[in-house]
């Protein structure tokens, strides 16, 4: 096919956009699903099984049941800003969702080569922190626009915690960044293939992966950081007033960001798609990235099962006085030591 | 050094509890799967109330209205009658019996004071615990529903044997 051909061009790109969509939401779906039956098994109980076969079809049941449901505006919001929240929230965790590499370059029938990466540009890493960071806004506007108690609350404190949390989050990414010398996800990913496809970032960032990992635990709004919405004290935080759809917005938003921030992991720690025989079979690195990226959703799940919740002075002296430390820590570790090997380099040449 | 020491502390833990969570995956379940399986009800349970009869067939009460005494959320409703026929043809064990009993589940509470206050063992708990219906007056059960010879009996349930312990706060985990 003619690529080369701006229209055609733009027409692949567009179609290959809505089916990224499609294919997230469905995972997003089923990981929904999955939560809820691993919950359930680790809780003694067995979960939803009962919509289609083993609970296939329990998704599109709360979906319907989303839809039928009542819209709800509280008298007092401000109209405008309480319907435009969700919006904001899901459409900036759907947006980064078209930079990653889930693939090496494959020939595909009638597509030709093409590398299995939606798009692939030189700040893609960049374009992925800056659109996330976005959906705070989506979280601060819903709790300020409901006139609510609760949502207030549970919006000051998502902000805050995101805003805290991000700190160490992007200073965690940055020793990956600084090793490949590189934003370009694709690049990233392809920088990890030695050694047989084991060469992950995570041999020369365990620190770093850890903050990440934590830190990117708390920008999800999850178990142990879920204070934004934490029920005992707050109802539903943030979303206390919303229903029906615009609910199922939040909700859908909340997975979609868990599911970013597993396939970052996955790209810039566990070596994306990279695995032992990609080089002879490139289909196969499509298995090992969708493997690693549900191997972090069901740590998710997993530790949504284990840990209790902090406390909000907690959070704050854990991500300030420990998680940003570490952070920089690893950052001045990581320097030194490419300084020092760079150095090595240079003499032995 | 402490910040070390407590690092790895709590990383024990957490690894640990972990550990914990995920063990319980596989194992057993508490869930029943309720209209396909039965339900286990405990010997003791104070279901549906069942009138019993003798051996041969004869209604057990005498409609001395004590059940209806006891009854603190007065629901028992009798009208007594007299049976004049041979022993053998009576309805009832004795010439009194209750032409009407009504018992209102609507009102009922369960508490089975009935069952303690009754002379002859004609009234007692049964198991049946499905008792919801469409309609409010369908909770107003009358004596076809409520004798044994005529009650419909529920195979969503068994009852446990007096040795079988199925309550689990009482199990030792």
């Amino acid at each position: 096919m003619d690529w080369n051909n701006p229209y055609i061009y733009a027409l692949g790109k567009f179609i290959a956009i809505n089916v990224t969509f499609i294919v997230v939401l469905l995972i997003v779906a089923y990981v929904v699903l999955a939560e809820r039956r691993v919950l359930g098994l680790i809780q003694g109980r067995l979960g939803p099984n009962r919509v289609g076969y083993g609970g296939v079809l329990q998704p599109f049941a709360d979906l319907l049941k989303f839809i039928f449901k009542e819209e709800i505006t509280p008298d007092k919001s401000t109209r405008f800003v309480y319907f435009l929240a969700p919006v904001i929230a899901i459409t900036a965790a759907l947006m980064s969702m078209i930079v990653y590499p889930f693939g090496p370059e494959v020939s595909l029938p009638f597509i030709g080569r093409v590398r299995l990466a939606i798009a692939q540009f030189d700040v893609a890493l960049l374009y992925v922190l800056a659109i996330t960071s976005v959906g705070v806004y989506g979280v601060a506007l819903a709790g300020w626009s409901s006139n609510s108690k609760y949502a207030l609350l549970g919006g000051l404190r998502a902000a805050a915690q995101l805003i805290s949390y991000e700190l160490s989050l992007g200073l965690g990414l940055v020793g990956v960044v600084m090793m490949s010398g590189s934003l370009d996800l694709y690049q990233i990913v392809e920088q990890q293939s030695g050694w047989g496809g084991m060469n992950w970032n995570i041999i020369y960032q365990p620190l770093g992966f850890v903050v990440y990992l934590i830190s990117a635990i708390a920008e999800t709004n999850r178990v142990p950081f879920d204070l934004p919405e934490a029920e005992t004290e707050l109802v539903a935080g943030f979303h206390t007033e919303y229903s029906a759809l615009k609910f199922a917005l939040f909700f859908m938003a909340e997975y979609v960001n868990m599911l970013t921030v597993s396939v970052l992991a996955t790209t810039l720690f566990l070596g994306g798609w990279n695995g032992p025989f990609v080089a002879q079979l490139p289909l196969l690195g499509v298995v090992y990235f969708l493997a690693k990226v549900f191997f972090f959703l069901f740590l998710y799940i997993w530790i949504r099962g284990t840990l209790p919740r902090f406390r909000f002075d907690q959070l704050m002296n854990f991500g300030w006085k420990f998680l940003l430390p570490a952070a920089i820590l690893n950052v001045v570790l990581t320097a030194s030591a490419y300084y020092f090997y760079m150095g090595a380099r240079l003499v032995a040449e | 050094m402490s910040v070390v020491g407590d690092i790895i502390e709590s990383t024990k833990a957490i690894i640990k509890g972990m550990g914990v969570t995920f063990s319980k995956i596989g194992q057993e379940k508490w869930t029943v799967e309720y209209p396909d399986d039965p339900v286990t009800m405990q010997p003791r349970y104070r279901g549906q109330h069942l009138l019993h009869v003798d051996e041969l067939g004869r209604e057990k009460c005498v409609a001395c209205f004590l059940c209806a005494a006891a009854c603190p959320s007065d629901c028992i409703y009798i009208v007594a009658a007299d049976d004049p026929r041979a022993p053998e043809e009576r309805v009832g064990v004795d010439e009194r019996y209750a032409s009407t009993y009504n018992i209102d589940y609507g009102r009922c509470i369960f508490c089975g004071f009935c069952v303690e206050a009754c002379p002859k063992d004609a009234i007692t708990h049964g198991y049946n615990f499905e008792l919801s219906v469409y309609s409010r007056a369908d909770l107003l059960k009358t004596k076809d529903d409520l004798l044994i010879t005529k009650q419909k009996q529920s195979s969503n349930y068994r009852v446990a044997f007096s040795d079988e312990d199925v309550d689990s706060e009482y199990k030792e985990v």
